[in-house]
């Protein structure tokens, strides 16, 4: 059962010459084998073993990592979950493909998404829907659903995922594990199947904060290849990790909306662990976030039916005939709000309110260190849930919409564990740009000051 | 506030968006945008006199390479055409687009 | 009812930046010099999935350059946007250019017809080419992705271009001061510069400009450009004359037989949902960074010319025609100074270089020259007894003629001018025919 070491755990065994990576790859595979054909988590393993062995002098020893399936991976399929990409074997590596490469990571596999990352649940997936592990019954979440669900079963020891607005933290709440999603620009988008270029932030699913930490190290940093990146200097995330929070002040944001009353209750019951800790801790009216549904949406869109232009199935890939759905739909629409006459209404309307959203957090951390936030207004939704439903996922993600339409970095910590349903809640912690530093320290206090975390002591 | 969107703006959408829809697909779709913008109408109401709109949230400017050629990245023909379904004598390939 | 038109026309030129690499990647800008297809592709300009691109930083400052050669105001803040329309040479189904905000605008560029205002200078990025070919029965498009991404510039002007010839004329400049900032070499044939007119007539006495235009497009020569728009001249003429008014079109040239042809109506005109690049930072210029430019800037073939023609005494008339480069404008300069040095006359000695009096080439010695220029001096090609046995025969012969000169008509002059020269069969000396024309005539 070496698949459900952590990171952390897992490193420091191989260090200390106790385990291999090659053990630790073997008991992830057989636990993949196991119980990939009923989650499906993963849409293609990396049959090329080549690869390990010799990797012990890296930050990551070789340990199997599993990869969203919207980025590039040279040689080894990606499809974004799309049959458009059904036989699509990249010519060339993401940067942070090649990041994880170079730190001794080892793609054991690449995950299901949402097919080209649309969706919150993992449902549009042109390979089917992935299960949620903790009960079958439910969805991951999406768009990272393949990955979250990877980790949450342990089908491998870490994840990377790709979030635009909410989807590495709506699924890592909605299994359980850790989401962490870097300020836009921290992390390279070069090879990331491009959804909406304005918001796409890679960023790990992972199984504790420290593990996210590590993680987060492996892939950071200015990438010539992406103008967007920030050219600030990547600090060691994991230093931040065991820091006293004393004095700290955090904001907590949402709990008054309508709807949210139960969920509320148990965030605000959470956040007396950092009283406890010495910070304080106070609600606070934010900007509604119901307007960034339609911010989201509409960038979103827009950005979105300029991306998939080039999938026109000549240089590679499929025709345009194999689109699903909801990718024709997404693409329509923001052709439609793009056009002539409808862009002033839509998209340029749309970018204001955003600048909105982005005033108003300045003036939140003017206050507070950190603001916190429930990570989705629910538990796991029961499978099916999305279907025929056009908005499912702006509405699920509509607590984490706005720090994504701002570019902040933001972690999901899984703050609550339901005996009944075996399903979990996320807190959602947010900090200004470029300050990974700080939900990282955050986090990383509440999570080893609380008492439920399943993975602490493995 | 309610946008009507008819078949006919569809299928011109389609065509910009170089998709092809069926009739049905069109009515399926023309009703999903109106719920869709339905449930965003609400962004008319917010106030955005003399607010600038944001494209980036990085605040980056002047981001820019020098004028070299890095070949690091660039393919052998064999490479770029390796993914393509058709290909002839190192071009790719597409039916004749202009009528003789 | 046939009446009186003139025409309103305005350019839009495409002209490829020979920089070393493309415009958004490190590829190789050698679309012309590859032996193969498709071996300068990259992620980017091929347009994969999960591709970025930055910004050719000495394309921009190119750009720059060649509006402040052009007078026109540079926007200190732009930024590129995104044009989104299908082609298959276009592999990210959209191009990156410049929407509303250009890198340049507002400036003008001179003609002998007069000027022509530059509306606005963008930067963008090429497609890839084209080739239709019939393969084993097939008729297939072949697509070669070497240019995808070559740095463009596209240069519109004001509908402020009065006759062909001026459209001509103003493209012709227009390439010779590319080139002449050593920027792109606006090779015609290999689609390197590319040129578009928007025409329409406005009736003579009617202000303001015409309700419609046509435009037509891929014209590859400067020929072709000239006649292309008298083709239209006389076909719109045509339809405005039967009361109609010119379809709002887009048009082909077809070199071959002569005329344009419709290509696509306004009905199906691209909605090209430009916005913002998302990919690319915006750019902010300083008045700093835009003087360094201006500094680097070489004096321009027209503001030389005009500087020849004080100093020098050289005419325009041909110190325009003498050098496309500022390293043949710099040896010319050193010339016209040693000639002034030794009291020569710099004016005849350009002359006799534009008329191809002696052969030489930019580098030889100017001292050289000189030798050359002095020696044509010294043989006279006629003789001036053989010019005045010339004159005195044309002058008898057209004793009308010399009565009208003598009655006040001087500008017979030329008639008698370009008949001595017939009678002569050779070019002559033009100052030392002129000088014994008029002692004869006078006499």
């Amino acid at each position: 059962m070496l698949n459900t070491l952590t990171l952390k755990k897992a490193l420091d065994k191989i260090a200390k010459k106790e385990l291999t990576a090659k053990q630790i790859i073997d008991d992830v595979k057989a636990e993949i084998e196991k119980r990939n054909g009923e989650l499906n988590a993963y849409l293609t393993l990396n049959d090329n073993d080549t690869e390990i062995g010799n990797l012990e002098n890296t930050t990551l020893k070789g340990l199997p990592i599993a990869v969203k399936d919207n980025i590039c991976t040279r040689d080894l399929r990606t499809t974004a979950s799309s049959t458009v990409l059904d036989d699509f074997k990249p010519q060339y590596d993401a940067t942070i493909s090649t990041k994880l490469k170079n730190a001794g990571g080892y793609i054991i596999g690449k995950t299901n998404l949402d097919a080209w990352a649309h969706g919150s649940s993992t449902e549009t997936s042109q390979y089917g829907r992935t299960l949620n592990p903790r009960n079958l019954e439910h969805l991951p979440g999406g768009s990272s659903g393949g990955s979250a669900a990877a980790v949450a079963a342990d089908l491998c020891i870490a994840a990377l995922g790709t979030e635009t607005a909410g989807s590495i933290r709506q699924p890592s709440a909605w299994c359980g594990v850790v989401g962490l999603k870097p300020t836009y620009g921290r992390c390279s988008r070069y090879g990331v199947i491009a959804m909406a270029s304005s918001t796409d932030s890679p960023g790990p699913i992972a199984k504790t904060v420290e593990d996210a930490a590590i993680m987060l190290n492996t892939i950071a940093g200015h990438d010539p290849y992406d103008g967007t990146t920030t050219t600030k200097e990547t600090p060691d995330f994991t230093s931040y990790l065991n820091q006293d929070i004393k004095g700290m002040k955090i904001g907590v944001i949402y709990t008054e909306l309508e709807g949210l009353e139960d969920v509320s209750k148990i965030l605000l019951d959470q956040v007396k662990v950092f009283e406890k800790l010495g910070a304080t801790v106070e609600t606070v009216k934010a900007m509604d976030p119901h307007h960034s549904i339609g911010v989201y949406t509409i960038v979103q869109r827009g950005e979105v039916s300029s991306n998939l232009g080039r999938f026109d199935g000549i240089r590679y890939g499929n025709d345009r005939s194999h689109f699903g759905h909801e990718a024709k739909n997404r693409i329509m629409l923001g052709t439609y709000t793009l056009s002539k006459g409808y862009a002033d209404q839509y998209y340029n309307t749309a970018q204001k309110v955003r600048t909105l959203y982005i005033e108003d957090y300045k003036r939140l951390f003017e206050k507070y260190d950190v603001l916190i936030s429930l990570t989705s207004p629910g538990f796991a939704k029961k499978i099916g849930a999305s279907e025929g439903s056009a908005m499912f996922g702006e509405l699920e993600d509509m607590l984490v919409e706005p720090s994504s339409i701002a570019g902040l970095p933001g972690i999901s910590v899984p703050c609550y564990h339901d005996k009944e349903t075996n399903l979990y809640l996320g807190m959602n912690i947010m900090a200004p740009m470029y300050r990974e530093d700080l939900v990282i320290k955050v986090g990383d206090a509440y999570e080893k000051n609380s008492n439920w975390n399943s993975w602490r002591n493995k | 506030m309610s946008t009507k969107i008819t078949n006919t703006q569809v299928q011109h959408i389609a065509k910009l968006a170089n998709i092809p829809v069926s009739d049905e697909e069109a009515a399926k779709l023309a009703q999903g945008f109106e719920k869709t913008l339905e449930t965003i109408a609400d962004l008319k109401s917010i106030d955005t006199a003399g607010v600038t709109p944001t494209s980036q949230v990085t605040g980056l400017e002047n981001v820019w390479r020098e004028d070299i050629a890095d070949e690091k990245r660039t393919f052998t023909q064999k490479e770029a055409l390796a993914n393509a379904k058709v290909t002839y004598n190192g071009y790719f390939v597409v039916p004749r687009l202009i009528k003789k | 009812m046939k009446k009186d038109y003139h025409l309103v026309c305005g350019m839009e030129v495409h002209a490829e930046l020979k920089t070393e690499s493309k415009m958004f990647c490190g590829c190789k800008n050698d679309p012309f010099g590859a032996k193969e297809p498709n071996i300068h592709t990259c992620p980017v300009c091929l347009g994969m999935p999960g591709a970025l691109p930055v910004a050719n930083k000495k394309a921009i400052e190119w750009t720059i350059k060649l509006g402040l050669a052009l007078n026109c105001k540079i926007n200190l803040f732009s930024k590129f946007d995104r044009k989104n329309y299908y082609y298959p040479d276009l592999p990210k189904a959209y191009q990156i250019s410049q929407y509303d905000l250009p890198f340049c605008y507002g400036g003008v560029l001179e003609t002998s017809f007069g000027p022509v205002g530059i509306t606005r200078i963008h930067l963008e990025e090429d497609t890839g080419k084209l080739l239709h070919k019939n393969v084993d029965g097939k008729d297939l498009s072949l697509i070669d992705f070497n240019r995808s991404s070559v740095p463009l510039i596209e240069i519109v002007t004001e509908p402020d271009i009065k006759s062909p010839e001026q459209a001509k004329e103003y493209a012709k400049n227009l390439r010779d001061i590319i080139r002449y900032l050593n920027i792109g070499d606006c090779d015609m044939e290999q689609g390197g510069m590319r040129l578009e007119a928007n025409i329409s007539l406005q009736e003579d006495g009617v202000e303001g400009l015409p309700s419609y235009k046509t435009e037509v497009k891929n014209i590859n020569s400067f020929r072709f450009m000239e006649q292309a728009i008298k083709f239209e001249m006389e076909r719109q003429a045509e339809i405005l004359d039967a009361n109609g008014i010119p379809p709002q079109e887009t048009r082909g040239w077809d070199a071959k037989k002569g005329i344009t042809f419709a290509q696509r109506t306004k009905e199906d005109a691209a909605d090209y949902r430009y916005f913002p690049d998302p990919d690319l930072a915006p750019i902010h210029l300083t008045e700093e960074f835009i003087n360094k430019l201006k500094a680097e800037l070489p004096e321009l073939p027209v503001q030389i010319c005009e500087r020849w023609q004080k100093v020098f005494g050289v005419e325009t008339r041909f110190s325009s025609l003498m050098f496309s480069l500022p390293s043949e404008a710099e040896w010319l300069e050193k010339l016209f100074v040693l000639a002034q040095n030794k009291n020569l006359d710099s004016n005849k000695l350009a002359g006799s270089i534009v008329n191809k009096k002696f052969t030489f080439n930019f580098g030889d010695a100017p001292e050289e020259i000189l030798k050359k220029f002095a020696e044509l001096g010294q043989t006279d090609e006629i003789k001036d007894d053989d010019l005045l046995d010339a004159i005195k025969k044309v002058i008898a012969n057209n004793g009308d003629a010399l009565a009208k000169y003598k009655a006040g008509q001087t500008q017979l002059l030329n008639f008698f001018f370009g008949q001595t020269m017939k009678e002569l069969g050779k070019k002559v000396d033009v100052a030392q025919l002129r000088k014994l024309l008029e002692t004869e005539l006078g006499k």
